[in-house]
């Protein structure tokens, strides 16, 4: 797939890959790169990292690039640079990745079969959202041996928002069965800015995702790879994050850290070095979890501090854009277009 | 020959809720388009599924009618010169019609004369007029609106086709880059495209294609699956008519189908296991022919019966997840005390600006306390209402109500119970929340009366002193609904209440508890928050078909209880038709004015030896009379005797001059009025009906 916007022209009538030929397309290719063998499509239930490389060569057919996780602590895929700041502005992004996702407050000591501090998600962008996503994102269930004639496949309107980074969109959830196995977005506001173009953000649950797929009743008895559970690789650290998160962080350390990041933050978003205080921005974010999963933020301060993560998301927005304008947006590979929205103002 | 017109917008899945309205607001453009354009039809037919929406018009016109059209031109004596002859003015005028000078008339227009024509206007044929319906589709309206790919375009999902048939020829509009042509979408897994021959052949040709496109026939389906699944079983069913109209807005074909789970869920409350199966997972629940809940659900697929087994089990997956959190949370729970509970809420928030969750339950206890006395509840009452009140909201921070929000208030009544809380205590803690809405059903106790009344009361006046009052359609804490409900619930029980009563309640907590008022002092925005209530008794009164005078006739006072102010609109209804009633108001609005008039010179009594004449006499006596016990009366008694009053007074004022230069006279006179004028507040401002 061609990676200028511009030729994304949304026509109607592009056929989607039929899904069965597909199903049948990727896993030969998975084959033939002797990721599976064939014995095991037909029988094995596909383990997590199986699960990560279809989708990974799935996407990566549909013109995603493959990007790595981000190394910045964070709560969700869409904070990784690579959907935040990504989706702002005009040029073309399409990728694909896994991305850990801390969330402090959900922590059970592993002993909840579902709930976790860490849990992983796989995140699709593509921007702009093409005319057959639905039918790629089905197409990739396929691919995942989900045939969506021998299930219930329901797009169930779920309208996202992350308040604290001035985020708001419009999709489903994906209900599999019942089940909800992904969150799909159409970007509507990023970082407080109205996105244009606007990007399509699927996000899959894989712990979720795969406990159907391997029919398990608790994540912790998931196959991660051969031989290796789910809870063989991360009970431990569920377990100590969550002691942390709950019983032993340094509440002084912590409060003095988030203004100590804060005031960083704030003096690159003057400098114009977007990437750096981005990662001060993600580290208020994750300390200020942290705080409050400790229950150390007072309830008055609770609402402060989010205001305060919020003003640096939205400020942050603003100087990328004007910084990949400077550069002269190099991913519209449209000349003409380029020209033009590089003289308009901002 | 008459036509028949389809259009069919074809979306990514529209929000359940949204699909029923929207496709109303198409028929209703489309009518309105039509109409607009003068091409008549029979009938505009509507079909609806999550992933569609389309209108049919039946018996549509073959063109506009031919219309003649006046013109008007310059004025006479501009369009003819002193020859007679027409004008360049008038030459012009004939021109830019099209038509020959010879064909202009005279006609007077405001006293001038002026120069017209006529033309004839051909009607254009419907498809000429069909051009235009893109206009149709992109003034629709939706209560949130999106925008995809590189498109300013908003609308409520992404469209994808537009099928526009005028008979068998397609009405080539265009919305963005999407050419309307004559294929619809079928089953998202199930069908495939269909090229549609002709407008007649929808929505028949869509159901070759696991389609059911009018949602009447879908729900139809669905209720009468439901009910095989009901009789085969011996089951009951409770079909919830707003999650049917949800569950239907959810498939193109349906199929239901039953699930069941385990039988140790069923010692869960009833009330978590619809929620989660109901509220979760769109799951209608099931009882025995007692009413007994029994461990099985009926949902409906998006497909047909083939491999239903996967699904059934997948769906009975989710839900056992679900029930065993439920089971965890409801354990957990009662692990912990409600003093615990209650001890957390002092960092949960009310709202930012108003302060915390606990903090309100305090102000609650005092205001609750003070109208639990007002309205004469008893000892062990206003005993267990001040428990109520000091914990009634500590299920919020319970596991279950944290996972099941809409929870909130009936788990707080089962766990009160589960730790020993007494009856009326544990029932208030629910009915503190009620009404849910308009209509809905109000508290049973009058523990849980009062605590609803000074819960919601306490709400209103936060919000009001934190200056976030509802406007227009922006209501976010829903204080409309609240407020109604105070009056529903004050009326519901007979209770003497007031606004005025609320406001001393409030200021009475306040008095005690002034801390708890910090960011919300009770002198803002009092009048304000009074007359926003008075405004719901207005609304109530008007929804119960009062006559708008008598309306605003008796919400003018804000002393008189809200069950006084609905007796004297009964009242005052019931006699508006008396012979004598334009006679017996105007004596006495008369005094009400003159004595709003004199106000500032109405004298602490009147003084009989200042009387100058018997008709001051003979009024004063009757007004002594009528006073007389006047306050233990109703307002029928009320309302007899004051227009007993009407001979004294007309006499009254044939016979004295009320504005005499005398000052004491004077103030004597209007402290006479003044005496009469309170008598009818009980009917609040007299001078607001109208008997002209």
């Amino acid at each position: 797939m061609e990676n200028s916007i511009f030729l994304a022209a949304i026509d109607i009538h592009t056929t989607p890959v039929k899904q069965s030929s597909y199903k049948t397309a990727v896993m030969q290719s998975l084959i033939a790169l002797d990721i599976f063998k064939e014995e095991d499509i037909m029988s094995k239930k596909l383990s997590i990292q199986e699960i990560i490389l279809t989708l990974q060569q799935f996407w990566s057919k549909q013109g995603c690039m493959l990007m790595q996780s981000y190394d910045t602590e964070k709560g969700a895929g869409t904070m990784s640079p690579y959907t935040f700041l990504r989706a702002i502005g005009p040029e073309p992004w399409n990728v694909a990745y896994v991305e850990p996702s801390r969330r402090p407050a959900d922590g059970r000591y592993g002993k909840n079969p579902n709930r976790l501090y860490q849990h992983h998600q796989f995140q699709v962008i593509m921007k702009p959202s093409p005319a057959n996503i639905q039918d790629l994102y089905l197409d990739s269930l396929a691919a995942l041996g989900i045939d969506s004639k021998e299930h219930d496949i329901r797009f169930v309107e779920d309208n996202w928002e992350n308040p604290s980074m001035g985020c708001a969109g419009v999709g489903w959830e994906v209900w599999l069965d019942g089940m909800e196995i992904t969150q799909f977005t159409y970007f509507q506001q990023v970082g407080g800015l109205e996105v244009w173009p606007v990007a399509a953000e699927v996000t899959y649950g894989l712990e979720r995702l795969s406990s159907y797929i391997q029919d398990v009743q608790s994540v912790f008895d998931l196959e991660w790879a051969d031989g290796v559970k789910y809870g063989d690789i991360f009970l431990q650290p569920e377990y100590e994050q969550s002691k942390y998160s709950f019983e032993e962080s340094n509440q002084d350390m912590l409060l003095k850290a988030f203004d100590e990041y804060e005031a960083e933050a704030k003096k690159q978003i003057a400098n114009g070095l977007v990437h750096p205080a981005y990662d001060y921005i993600l580290k208020c974010s994750h300390t200020f979890n942290l705080l409050d999963a400790r229950g150390a933020v007072s309830v008055t301060e609770r609402a402060g501090y989010l205001a305060r993560i919020r003003n640096m998301a939205k400020s942050v927005a603003k100087v990328f854009v004007a910084e990949r304008k400077k550069l002269g947006y190099p991913l519209i590979k449209d000349e003409k277009l380029r020209a033009k929205l590089l003289e308009e103002d901002n | 020959m008459k036509h028949t017109f389809l259009l069919e917008i074809g979306l990514e899945e529209i929000p359940a809720h949204v699909v029923t309205p929207s496709v109303k607001q198409l028929a209703s453009r489309m009518e309105d388009f039509l109409n607009e354009s003068r091409l008549s039809f029979d009938e505009i037919q509507t079909f609806s599924t999550p992933r569609r929406l389309a209108v049919k018009v039946l018996g549509l016109a073959d063109k506009q009618p031919d219309i003649k059209e006046e013109a008007k031109g310059p004025a006479k004596k501009i369009a003819v010169d002193d020859q007679g002859n027409w004008s360049k003015a008038a030459q012009g005028f004939s021109r830019g019609q099209g038509v020959d000078p010879d064909q202009i008339y005279f006609k007077e227009f405001k006293g001038t004369e002026y120069a017209y024509v006529e033309k004839s206007i051909l009607g254009k044929s419907a498809t000429e007029v069909l051009k235009d319906v893109d206009q149709v589709i992109i003034a629709m309206r939706f209560p949130t609106m999106m925008r995809w790919s590189t498109n300013e375009f908003e609308f409520v999902r992404p469209i994808r086709w537009i099928a526009c048939l005028l008979d068998d020829e397609v009405i080539p509009v265009q919305i963005l880059k999407i050419k309307a042509d004559r294929i619809s979408a079928g089953h998202r897994f199930l069908g495939q495209d269909v090229s549609l021959a002709n407008a007649n052949g929808y929505p028949a040709s869509l159901l070759d294609q696991m389609v059911v496109a009018d949602a009447c026939k879908r729900k139809k389906m669905i209720r009468s699956q439901i009910h095989e699944i009901a009789h085969k079983n011996e089951w009951q069913i409770v079909i919830d008519e707003d999650l049917l109209e949800e569950v239907n807005n959810l498939v193109e074909y349906p199929t239901v189908f039953a699930g069941s789970f385990d039988e140790q869920y069923l010692s869960l409350p009833d009330e978590v296991l619809i929620t989660s199966m109901k509220d979760h997972q769109r799951f209608f629940y099931v009882l025995d022919s007692n009413g007994k809940m029994l461990p099985y659900f009926v949902s409906v697929r998006n497909g047909n019966d083939q491999y239903l087994k996967n699904v059934v089990v997948g769906n009975e997956k989710v839900l056992t997840a679900r029930l065993e959190d439920a089971r965890f949370f409801y354990e957990e729970d009662q692990k912990t005390p409600i003093s615990a509970s209650v001890e957390r809420l002092k960092n949960v928030m009310f709202h930012d600006k108003i302060g915390t969750i606990y903090a309100k339950m305090q102000r609650v206890t005092e205001i609750s306390t003070f109208l639990g006395k007002k309205v004469g509840l008893s000892a062990d009452e206003l005993q267990d209402l001040k428990r109520a009140a000091q914990i009634y909201k500590f299920d919020i921070v319970t596991e279950m109500v944290g996972e099941f929000a809409e929870l909130q208030g009936v788990m707080g009544e089962i766990y009160a119970r589960l730790f020993g809380e007494n009856e009326n205590t544990a029932a208030a803690i629910k009915e503190s929340y009620m009404p849910l809405g308009s209509e809905s059903e109000l508290p049973q106790t009058n523990v849980g009366a009062v605590l609803s009344i000074a819960d919601k009361i306490d709400s209103i006046q936060s919000f009001f002193a934190a200056s976030m009052l509802p406007s227009g359609s922006n209501d976010p804490y829903a204080l409309r609904r609240q407020a109604l409900g105070i009056v529903r619930i004050a009326l519901a029980k007979k209770w003497k209440l007031s606004v005025i009563d609320l406001a001393n309640a409030i200021d009475s907590a306040y008095q005690t508890e002034q801390n708890l008022y910090e960011n919300t002092q009770p002198d803002q925005n009092q009048v304000e928050w009074q007359e926003f209530i008075m405004g719901r008794v207005h609304q109530l009164l008007v929804d119960q078909g009062y006559a708008y005078d008598i309306v605003n006739t008796v919400v003018a006072t804000k002393d008189n209880t809200f069950q006084q102010i609905f007796a004297a609109a009964n009242v005052l209804t019931k006699h508006q038709s008396d012979l004598e009633f334009k006679q017996n108001i105007e004596a006495l609005t008369r005094t009400v004015r003159l004595a709003r008039k004199g106000q500032a010179d109405v004298q602490p009594e009147v003084k009989v030896d200042l009387f100058e004449n018997n008709s001051e006499k003979a009024l004063h006596t009757a007004v002594v009379a009528v006073s007389k016990g006047y306050g233990d009366k109703d307002l029928e008694e009320k309302y007899v005797a004051l227009t007993s009053l009407r001979q004294p007074i007309s006499n009254y004022f044939d016979e004295t001059m009320v504005m005499v230069d005398d000052e004491s006279v004077k103030n004597n006179r209007l402290t006479q009025l003044d005496a009469i004028a309170r008598l009818t507040y009980s009917f609040g401002a007299l001078d607001n009906l109208n008997v002209k």
